[in-house]
């Protein structure tokens, strides 16, 4: 089918688009660019803030462009006299309802509305300061997120990822008119909502209204204790994203430069949560062999598929709205929490260390995490497993503060002991990176053969698809696993809990086709996490998740069951996947909650 | 010229035809020839907006698709009108006809009367008319039903496309547009939004013809029309007179003597001063000289005993309370302005500043997103040019 294509003018240039192209889009064919604050690429429109309007020849209102379809002999203009003064009047606006103390603010610098405020040279003093009436509050309640009202310019970005990307809704707006603000159910605390901290708001939210709950200082100050042995661990999507906050362009891997301004910060181990992620699959692809015994050979009623229990944000979503079917989630505990678990009794037993003066520091690109870590049950260690989460953003915030020149800092290596990761543990950080990490190493446990796919690229299970899907059939298997001979394992991999939604209901009312589901909440995957660098769009995700599959491809060991570091665990420690330490450790429980 | 006495015209609340002998006469005919006389008639919307009701229909009828809405804009909320109430209360199986024509012009088989929740004491006679119009639709073999929709009690529901979201169940917030209602509407299918006192005109059209109609009024501003008449008046009430008046002639007839300005249009519409009164005529925009201003219907009369100032503050504490809150030139726009005048009164802020205020609110007559943002202006901008010294000391 041909498309349409409309004519029309933008300032003096006559061009040509497809039908349907927004102003704003067909804008930026021509390298105009015309700002915006509530439109974002990941979301629908919503035209609410009115900073891109442009001037309509004949047309007695100015239109927002974002939301505005080109029409035939259109003649527009996006900087005209009217225009410019129409944007400045806008933005004072938008500034006289912000609190703006952006010398204190955590966005400051990497704020939209404070960019087009300095562009448009708004003067602070033309409108009336309106937030000094209103009885703003800063919820600090959730361990995860901050919301702050008096920076909040009701974009909706928060509101509409909520809805769109994550079906969660825990974000809606309330009241009308002056009162009219974004809320929560009830506008009950953050804490006490189906909020599942993922975090995708604070991606979006073009202000310091949503930032993640902070935990800098506490850092510093465990750093700065002598008594305590401070670890810190750092997930597989950081090394691919922090760069951003330093100075690097989206999709640059700067794995030894982490590494080494960690060191230059003072950790006392630099360790990788890599080596967590490949015991996870150790774990977590045994207890899918153990469950299809169970199911083929025992004729147990064992829940089936299985589903990957990672990602935080995931796992609350699901407690919050499939309760009933929480015995889908594998037990194992998240890459995070096992190797807080494993930190606070092996490697303190290692290293003699009493484990009540070790601080685990985790750096993850999640929000979600921060909750995770706070668990109560999460102290299996006999104590908290976890002590301090910090995003890849938080991390680039310590980075400046310590005055490392990180363009400059020589690459290092992570320590050894716990520090040992393969390239199945990379990817974790990417969609679709636990299910080819946990195929590597089952296909092989059980055939005794590597998967066969070139290059051990599983392909079909890559990208960026909302939801995809893959099949693996077992043949020749070892002996010990003939109950599997000519089995057909079938996966499937969501993103974003929109998607996940769709999976779950399949398996809700028990039609789901699939042995073994991998769920991430975030767009992407962890690279797309809610504590990733600020802004994020599809083209951003891409060059993240290229880069985590270069790093696997350069990475010796491939495969989690040849991590010599976690064969050691299990012979020195662990015995076996799936052992009774392993169960007291590594394996968690759920919980079931309210949906409001 | 658009000179003329005052006409009184009985038109809608007349008992003196049924509605089923027009219904059975307009259904006979075919639906082109229908849209065609509503357009020689020269209807326009009497919500206050003016859009032309045939045309209106007519990109209606010309959409594909098997659902289509007719939906009666019963939520009347603009300060000063209080006409459709009465005509719910008076003649609401004229407005159903109105709905049944509609149905049949734009071929939809589903209606809803969107009902202020204020007004829902009428509910129990609106059901009762309802039914009776169902016997009618079935004697008429027209497959159409209408139902009552109660409105959540906000003023920018009566905008159609917040009326629209209001009733999938959503925030009463209003679209961007295009696309227009009548390409997606409710549940994205078709829709035609059409105000109560609109729906009794297309009968009252069937019934006397396209020509009679536009005989009455004048260029661009064709018919009758209804109007809610109140404030310093010793005849407050509802009043059907032909387009085109002066106020001049209207104040002679419902002033008290010392009229100092006419609230045109409400809240959102626009304040004529005493030295104007002359020049303007009642109608919508176009084809005149002088002033020419629309109206939903409300006319409010202020006598020289009233303060501007108050009369402004009122609206703008209306607005700042009724804006969705949605965009930014209306939800901080309609603060600034009020907070603006009360710190100029109280000497806070330099008179000159009302020439800031007066820009910002072009601004939001500009950029807003719909049209209870853009009509801010229109009182705003209309009271302080004309009263400005009230606004000041």
């Amino acid at each position: 089918m041909t498309v349409k294509m409309i004519n029309l003018t933008i300032d003096g240039k006559k061009i040509g688009v497809p039908e349907g192209t927004t102003l704003l889009e067909a804008a930026k064919l021509e390298k105009v660019k015309i700002p915006t604050l509530c439109y974002h690429d990941d979301l629908c429109i919503a035209g609410n803030c009115r900073v891109c309007v442009v001037e309509v020849e004949g047309w007695r209102v100015l239109p927002a462009a974002c939301a505005t379809p080109a029409m035939e002999g259109m003649v527009v203009y996006t900087n005209s006299p009217l225009v410019r003064r129409a944007r400045r009047d806008i933005l004072a606006l938008l500034v006289s309802e912000h609190s703006t103390q952006c010398t204190t603010c955590y966005r400051s610098t990497n704020c939209e509305l404070q960019e087009l405020a300095a562009e448009y040279n708004i003067d602070n003093e033309i409108y009336i300061n309106l937030i000094k009436d209103k009885h703003f509050t800063i919820d600090r309640t959730s361990w995860a997120i901050e919301k702050d009202e008096t920076k909040c310019i009701r974009c909706q970005r928060c509101v509409r990822t909520c809805a769109e990307l994550q079906k969660v809704n825990a974000l809606d707006v309330i009241h009308k008119g002056a009162n009219m603000k974004i809320a929560t159910f009830f506008d009950t605390v953050m804490s006490e909502v189906v909020c599942t901290n993922c975090g995708q708001c604070i991606n979006r939210c073009p202000t310091g209204a949503l930032t993640e709950r902070r935990y800098i200082d506490e850092i510093w100050d465990a750093l700065g204790d002598p008594e305590k042995h401070v670890i810190v661990q750092t997930a597989p999507a950081v090394r691919v994203a922090l760069g951003e906050v330093l100075g690097f362009e989206p999709g640059v891997r700067v794995t030894g430069k982490m590494a080494a301004a960690l060191k230059h910060l003072g950790f006392d181990s630099v360790l990788d949560t890599d080596f967590a992620a490949d015991l996870t699959i150790m774990e977590e692809g045994h207890e899918l062999l153990d469950r299809l015994k169970r199911k083929l050979v025992d004729k147990e009623d064992v829940s089936l598929p299985l589903m990957t229990s990672c990602s935080p944000g995931w796992i609350k979503f699901i407690e919050h709205m499939y309760p009933d079917h929480l015995g889908h989630l594998s037990t194992c505990k998240s890459p995070q929490q096992m190797f807080g678990a494993i930190a606070k009794t092996y490697y303190a037993e290692r290293k003699g260390l009493d484990p009540k003066n070790i601080v685990n520091v985790s750096v993850m690109p999640c929000s979600a995490k921060k909750y995770e870590a706070n668990r109560i049950e999460m102290n299996d260690s006999g104590f908290q497993d976890v002590d301090l989460v910090c995003t890849t953003r938080e991390l680039g915030h310590m980075i400046r503060q310590s005055g490392v020149d990180f363009k400059e800092i020589p690459e290092a290596k992570f320590d050894p002991f716990m520090g040992d990761s393969t390239g199945a543990a990379v990817i974790f950080g990417a969609t679709g990176g636990v299910m080819e990490a946990a195929l590597r190493t089952a296909y092989e446990v059980v055939t005794g053969r590597e998967v066969p796919f070139d290059g051990l690229n599983i392909t079909p299970v890559r990208g960026m698809d909302g939801i995809r899907e893959a099949k693996v059939k077992l043949e020749n298997v070892l002996p010990e696993w003939s109950f599997l001979e000519g089995v057909e394992l079938r996966v499937a991999i969501a993103h974003g809990l929109t998607n996940a939604t769709q999976i779950m209901d399949d398996v809700a009312i028990g039609n789901s086709p699939y042995h073994f589901i991998e769920i991430m909440a975030c767009p992407g995957g962890c690279i797309g996490g809610g504590g990733q660098p600020i802004p994020t769009n599809a083209e951003i995700r891409r060059k993240r998740a290229e880069a985590i599959y270069t790093e696997d491809e350069k990475m010796v060991i491939r495969k989690s069951h040849q991590n010599p570091e976690v064969i050691q665990l299990y012979k020195e420690f662990l015995g076996k996947p799936l052992g009774e330490k392993s169960h007291h450790l590594l394996h968690t429980k759920y919980v079931r909650r309210e949906r409001v | 010229m658009a000179k003329r006495k005052l006409k009184r015209v009985d038109l809608i609340f007349s008992q003196d035809c049924s509605c089923k002998d027009i219904l059975t006469a307009a259904l006979k005919k075919s639906r082109e020839e229908i849209i065609q006389e509503l357009i020689d008639s020269g209807l326009k919307g009497r919500g206050g907006a003016g859009f032309p009701t045939g045309l209106k229909w007519k990109m209606a009828a010309a959409e594909k698709g098997n659902r289509k809405y007719v939906i009666c804009n019963a939520d009347e909320g603009e300060p000063g009108t209080f006409k459709d109430r009465e005509i719910l209360d008076r003649v609401a199986l004229k407005v159903l006809g109105g709905m049944a024509l509609c149905a049949y012009v734009i071929d939809a088989r589903e209606g809803y009367i969107y009902l202020r929740y204020e007004y829902r004491f009428l509910i129990p006679k609106l059901e009762k008319m309802i039914e009776t119009f169902h016997k009618w639709m079935d004697e008429f073999d027209l497959d159409f039903r209408v139902k009552l929709f109660i409105g959540g009690g906000a003023y920018v529901c009566g905008e159609e496309t917040s009326l629209i979201e209001s009733m999938e169940g959503k925030r009463g917030e209003p679209r961007n547009k295009p696309p227009y209602p009548t390409n997606q509407g409710y549940l994205g299918k078709p829709t035609v939004v059409n105000n109560v006192e609109t729906l009794v005109y297309t009968m009252m059209i069937m019934r006397i013809g396209a020509e009679e109609f536009k005989a009455m009024g004048i260029e661009g501003s064709s018919g009758s029309k209804l109007f809610s008449v109140s404030g310093d008046t010793h005849k407050a009430g509802i009043y059907e007179i032909e387009m085109g008046m002066t106020l001049e002639d209207f104040v002679k007839e419902f002033g008290d003597g010392d009229t100092k300005a006419v609230q045109v249009g409400g809240a959102s519409g626009f304040c004529v001063p005493r030295k104007r009164f002359k020049e303007t005529t009642i109608g919508f925009q176009g084809g005149l000289k002088g002033f020419s201003l629309p109206t939903g219907g409300s006319m409010m009369i202020f006598n020289s005993s009233r303060s501007m100032y108050n009369v402004l503050h009122n609206y703008l504490e209306f607005f700042e309370e009724e804006s969705c809150g949605q965009c930014t030139p209306c939800r901080v726009g309609c603060q600034q302005l009020l907070k603006g005048i009360e710190a100029i009164k109280r000497g806070e802020k330099s008179h000159r500043y009302l020439n800031d205020l007066m820009r910002l609110s072009e601004t939001m007559k500009l950029t807003a997103k719909c049209g209870l943002g853009q009509s801010v202006a229109n009182s705003f901008a209309s009271i302080v040019e004309n009263f400005r010294e009230e606004m000041i000391y």
